[in-house]
């Protein structure tokens, strides 16, 4: 087998890095809605294509794109507090909620594909043409972007949940509503806000997608296995564990892909998260 | 009259398969061909999901598998179309039930973990077949195969084997639906562990489901394949197919075996509809907000409603509950030669640093009632869950009639002759009162036919007092009444021993005379019986022996009344006097 060069070989580490940090950032949002409000939001990638073409939209009316993100963000969380309003209102199972936001999903795609069509669209911006070189390494940086927000993201998340008042409410009421109910927690309004900031967390992540990624809304799909995934690995209701094992699915299938086929890339995402789940079933 | 299900599919399938001959254009065979292909897809996944509750996302993987058996051995060994739909079948099922053989020992692995694990699996078996030869990257053409011509045309052909194979998936569905296989995994929908205790081999019926459930789907496949005659890994292995079939199942009624095959027609009708109509994209959305409507408010199905089965209503007999020792019913005399019945040795069982169990001894003589008590956290549900096979035990023996029973399956502990009942009553949620304790009857030792099982049932309602709400569903009974569920269904099985795990914790004085003269009744046809309980009063009365547990350890061992006044007893249970 021909190894190949450092340089190639450290390009693909800092690739699948960046592409972790995105799988972390998705993650982080969908982690917190199953984990803490035991609702599997599928429309959450939706939800983030949305946010993409949203802010490719408003970019290529002139706007910054990280700008947009102040017009996207309100209207996500917004969104997301709708949706769990629905499933508080009707109890929704975990696996109806899976039901319910696929039939979201398909909504949301056909609306994509009616406004901007399936064709491929890609967002000119000046933070595409940045780029940085670190001796022989080359760092675009809408990707070091996207990391950096994704760790930003997650260990703002992780301190508010640790260390506020607001934080220990929302776990308690994760780990039995009725109880931090009875201990005047209210835990209805802190479900609604948490399932709001998970949606607006699509939001944030979208518009990263938008920057690193060209769009498609069958893309949508693409990304659902290796998130559930870093998910999984990660730990449910866990705001850092997303990123970790996001960054190193990312960085394993960047390795396959430079020492094998591109396409076995795959197979190391899902092998990883079948061993998780046979192996350690009982941390769920 | 009602016509019986078996005869309209046969009328259905027979009217159906004489459309060829009508010649008509070819479009309308091959949007009948969808619509039984669905079917067939979203019917074969209802048998192990929709029935058991184990929702797979990875139906896709075994459609695809199918399709690949059939390419790979038609399209590159010249092997005919036919045979290759029974190797697509084979394969197909061998590889469901490897998957099976890992993935349904794992006791947690349920619910979103298992659709998970499924969609899983999917892409990684896609990924392998496209890095292999099996496919390679540029897919597999089918067009040089010749396609046997059993209708008159090419569509025609494909119409009637699609055809042929939704009316035998329909068939199996409904056959499994009313077998004993069926009744058992609608008992693992609703409680697995509980389930298995009453005798169903749950690891055996998830197992025989779920490769019937992937040979169909392979055969699907198979058929699939020559259809479109060209089979790439990214149109097979993808999230399509999990989704489609979950969508048309949920829609029709899992619950139902015909439920899946309205779901899947209609949902094909409605796909096509809008793509003859170029208006694609307005389906797509269409059917995601018919999704999202028939969770919220149909959660059940279209044939939710019917899909309960109804027991069949036998008219209650006046004579039965007057003459209870004319019963065939009555639980088995315990032979009077043997001297125990059950005998545990040096039991331990630890949770995570906790003894709950250490080094009990015990035994149970034949035709007795002991008396197990102690203290909360004494250990003594941890040796009903040990002895009936929910948790193993880390150390020790357990003996019941000279079989040792230390790791054997707790359905095979229920089919020995153990039956025992639930401190918290765990009844199966969507099963009728009457049907929840005829299970038992069909599973355990009894292992009656399904009518005889009924009429066991009927007469142990009868016995609690439970006859009036036979067919009413669990949620509909108070405390008192579940306990008293719980006590028919563990009577049902007609056990040699049975464990009774605090029967009378919650009720009141006066239920809890009723329920002393119910257990006196059970004792005096014989049975042997293990009773857990805190209300001493009803343990004085009841019981022949107690045997005092505290902090996983026997302290005690006697008749009742000189037990409860040794000294170790009553520390035990009021602490240490301080005088």
């Amino acid at each position: 087998m021909n190894l190949p060069s450092l340089t190639l070989l450290g390009q693909s580490l800092l690739s699948g890095i960046f592409i972790g940090a995105l799988y972390g950032l998705l993650g982080l949002g969908l982690s917190l809605s199953w984990g803490m409000l035991r609702q599997i939001n599928l429309a959450h990638f939706a939800l983030a294509f949305l946010g993409a073409y949203l802010t490719y939209q408003l970019a290529s009316a002139g706007m910054d794109p990280l700008a947009t993100l102040l017009v996207i963000l309100p209207c996500f969380f917004a969104f997301g507090v709708a949706l769990h309003w629905v499933f508080a209102r009707f109890s929704i199972s975990p696996f109806n909620s899976l039901l319910v936001t696929f039939g979201v999903t398909v909504i949301i795609e056909s609306l994509i594909q009616w406004i901007w069509t399936a064709d491929y669209r890609r967002l000119e911006s000046h933070y595409g043409e940045m780029k940085f070189r670190i001796g022989t390494l080359f760092v675009p940086f809408p990707e070091l972007l996207t990391l950096l927000v994704a760790i930003a993201l997650s260990l703002a998340t992780w301190a508010a949940l640790r260390y506020t008042d607001l934080g220990k409410a929302l776990r308690a009421a994760a780990e039995d509503a009725p109880i931090a109910a009875a201990f005047g927690v209210n835990e209805r309004a802190l479900a609604l806000l948490l399932s709001g900031l998970a949606a607006a967390f699509a939001g944030v992540a979208g518009a990263c997608l938008a920057l690193s990624y060209t769009l498609a809304p069958s893309q949508i799909y693409a990304w659902v296995g290796v998130v559930f995934a870093a998910v999984m690995i990660g730990g449910l209701g866990n705001p850092i564990g997303p990123l970790v094992a996001g960054i190193v699915i990312g960085v394993s299938e960047a390795l396959t892909m430079a020492l094998t086929a591109p396409a076995w890339a795959p197979l190391v995402s899902f092998s990883l998260l079948i061993v998780v789940l046979l192996a350690r079933p009982r941390k769920f | 009259m009602r016509i019986p299900a078996p005869a309209w599919i046969a009328v259905v399938g027979l009217a159906l398969a004489t459309v060829p001959y009508f010649k008509l254009p070819a479009f309308y065979e091959s949007f009948m061909y969808l619509i039984f292909h669905w079917v067939v897809l979203a019917t074969s996944w209802n048998i192990l999901s929709g029935y058991s509750g184990y929702f797979s996302f990875g139906h896709g993987a075994f459609f695809g598998i199918g399709m690949y058996t059939t390419a790979t051995l038609a399209g590159k060994f010249d092997v005919p179309f036919l045979w290759t739909l029974l190797a697509a079948a084979a394969v197909a099922a061998l590889i469901g039930a490897a998957l099976g053989w890992v993935v349904f020992r794992v006791p947690k692995l349920r619910g979103e973990l298992f659709a998970l694990i499924t969609l899983a699996v999917t892409f990684v078996i896609g990924t392998i077949i496209l890095n292999t030869p099996i496919d390679g990257g540029p897919g597999i053409y089918l067009n040089s195969v010749p396609l046997p011509a059993i209708m008159p045309t090419p569509s025609g052909t494909f119409y009637f084997l699609a055809l042929v194979t939704a009316i035998a998936t329909v068939s199996i569905a409904y056959a499994i639906h009313r077998a004993k296989l069926g009744t058992g995994l609608f008992a693992i929908h609703d409680d697995e562990d509980v389930a298995e205790v009453m005798g169903v081999p749950t690891f055996g019926y998830k197992l025989a489901a779920f490769a019937i459930s992937c040979a169909l789907a392979g055969i699907a496949g198979g058929i699939q394949a020559m259809f479109v005659s060209y089979v790439t890994m990214g149109d097979t292995f993808s999230i399509v197919v999990p989704l489609n079939v979950v969508l048309m199942s949920v829609l029709g009624g899992t619950r139902h075996w015909f439920g899946p095959a309205v779901g899947a027609t209609a949902i094909t009708a409605l796909l096509y509809g809008f793509t003859a109509g170029d208006f694609a994209v307005a389906g797509r959305a269409a059917i995601g907000l018919i999704l999202i409507v028939a969770i919220l408010f149909l959660p059940e199905g279209l044939l939710g409603r019917f899909g309960r089965r109804r027991p069949q209503r036998s008219p209650s007999q006046p004579g039965v509950a007057a003459g209870l020792a004319a019963t065939p019913a009555a639980p088995p005399k315990a032979e009077p030669g043997a001297r125990t019945l059950l005998e545990v040795h040096g039991l331990s069982k630890a949770f995570k640093g906790v003894q709950a169990l250490d080094g009990v001894g015990l035994e149970v003589r034949p035709g007795e009632i002991l008396g197990l008590v102690g203290p909360n956290g004494s250990g003594k549900s941890t040796l009903i869950n040990v002895v009936s096979g929910h948790y193993r035990a880390d150390q020790g023996r357990i003996v019941f009639q000279g079989r040792e029973l230390g790791g054997v399956e707790a359905h095979r502990i229920a089919h020995a002759g153990i039956a025992r009942t639930y401190q918290i009553p765990r009844p199966f949620a969507h099963l009728s009162v009457i049907q929840n304790v005829a299970l038992p009857a069909r599973f355990g030792r009894a292992a009656l036919d399904s009518a005889a099982a009924t009429r066991e049932a009927r007469f142990w309602l009868e016995f609690t007092g439970l006859a009036a709400k036979a067919d009413a569903l669990p949620e509909d009974l108070n405390l008192h009444e579940r306990k008293f569920l719980e006590l028919a269904r563990a009577l049902a099985s007609r056990p040699s021993l049975l464990l009774l795990d605090e029967v009378l914790s919650g009720l009141t004085p006066s239920e809890i005379d009723g329920a002393i003269r119910t257990i006196r009744a059970i004792r005096d046809r014989g049975a042997t019986i293990v009773f857990v309980e805190h209300v001493m009063r009803a343990v004085m009365e009841l019981t022949d022996r107690i045997v005092v547990l505290n902090y996983g350890r026997v302290i005690a061992e006697g008749s009742p009344t000189e037990v409860m006044r040794r000294p170790e007893v009553v520390t035990a249970y009021l602490g240490k006097p301080h005088a």
